[in-house]
């Protein structure tokens, strides 16, 4: 019992596209690392933070790492938690078929219900 | 930069031993890596730098040694998906040192 | 005259700004405002409308690295590296709309 209340809710909220910025890299460091601590962690992908798990990214010409094939490695980290908000997803034509891991798409009524929540929101 | 030298190759290190170059990487400086170590490769020694190899080919890291342990038991069996079968082979931490000898970088988190 | 952008144009007012100012010209998408010649989002109708004005470039190693090389709007051109030089050098005059 004791145990089960140390646990937290940890939510980790990305809005940035892959590249153009640090953020989406950083976020995915952070939620590697907390993954050892055992919380429970959600990941929710909204806005440009949708093209993060865009399928088919080839980084060579702009000589820098591809980390979208990490987003796959969550899953044996028990992190099962990943959260697309709908809305995002259709403002930019994309569908769950374009994205490279399993995700759960939500609107952003339930997206906003789940922040709420949340011990800790941790926002990119 | 320090460097290693391995047949007459020269390859450039971190400082704390890590192949700076991934590419660099070959069975011969593993060994190298290995014998400062004071880790005698085995086949069982290969069998986890191959899967290593093959983790950060597939996922793009060094996975941590809870997340290795789990993902060998379930592609070698749950007598090698183990911390002391590990620790065994690599006495400082299978994860740390293994993927140094395997030639990738420090697993995220490792601490 | 030559208009760089390299935001989102979802994310972002860049793209925006250099729309509602620029009279015309040469337009070319960089980094993340690549995202903005992928048919399909919202910001379609916006950029089909700036094609009337501009002749849009969006920069190939960039469309690569986020997935968007495929579905591309009609009537954007794909420069690498050596266009997008070749689009500097043509042009008296550039603004990047950081």
């Amino acid at each position: 019992m004791s145990e089960e209340s140390s646990i937290k809710k940890f939510m980790f909220v990305n809005r940035k596209p892959p590249y153009g910025t640090v953020y989406a890299l950083e976020a995915l460091e952070v939620v590697l690392i907390t993954a050892a601590f055992d919380q429970d962690v959600s990941l929710v992908f909204l806005d440009d933070g949708v093209y993060q798990l865009r399928k088919g990214q080839q980084t060579k010409g702009i000589e820098t790492k591809n980390f979208s094939p990490t987003y796959r490695a969550l899953d044996g980290y028990d992190i099962e938690k990943l959260y697309v908000e709908k809305e995002s997803l259709e403002a930019r034509g994309l569908t769950e078929d374009d994205l490279l891991v399993d995700v759960m798409v939500l609107d952003r009524a339930a997206l906003g219900a789940l922040m709420d929540q949340q011990d800790v929101v941790l926002s990119f | 930069m320090p460097n290693i030298e391995v047949n007459g190759k020269s390859y450039e290190t971190d400082e704390e031993g890590y192949l700076v170059n991934l590419a660099d990487w070959n069975r011969d400086v593993a060994d190298y890596i290995a014998k400062a170590e004071s880790v005698n490769m085995t086949d069982q020694h290969w069998e986890v730098v191959d899967f290593l190899r093959g983790y950060y080919d597939e996922y793009q890291i060094a996975p941590a040694v809870r997340v290795l342990t789990k993902a060998i038991g379930k592609k070698l069996g749950p007598e090698k998906g183990n911390s002391q079968y590990l620790y065994e082979l690599f006495p400082y931490g299978p994860a740390k040192q293994a993927c140094k000898i395997a030639g990738l970088p420090k697993p995220t988190g490792c601490v | 005259m030559l208009h760089i952008v390299n935001k989102s144009p979802l994310g972002h007012a860049a793209l925006d700004s250099c729309l509602r100012v620029a009279q015309g010209g040469d337009l070319l998408l960089i980094e993340d405002a690549v995202y903005a010649a992928s048919a399909g989002t919202l910001f379609e109708p916006l950029m089909r409308d700036a094609l009337k004005r501009f002749k849009v470039y969006a920069l190939q190693p960039d469309l690569e690295a986020r997935g968007v090389a495929v579905h591309l709007i009609e009537g954007i051109a794909v420069v690498d590296y050596g266009g997008f030089v070749d689009l500097v050098a043509r042009n008296k005059t550039c603004q990047s709309w950081l």
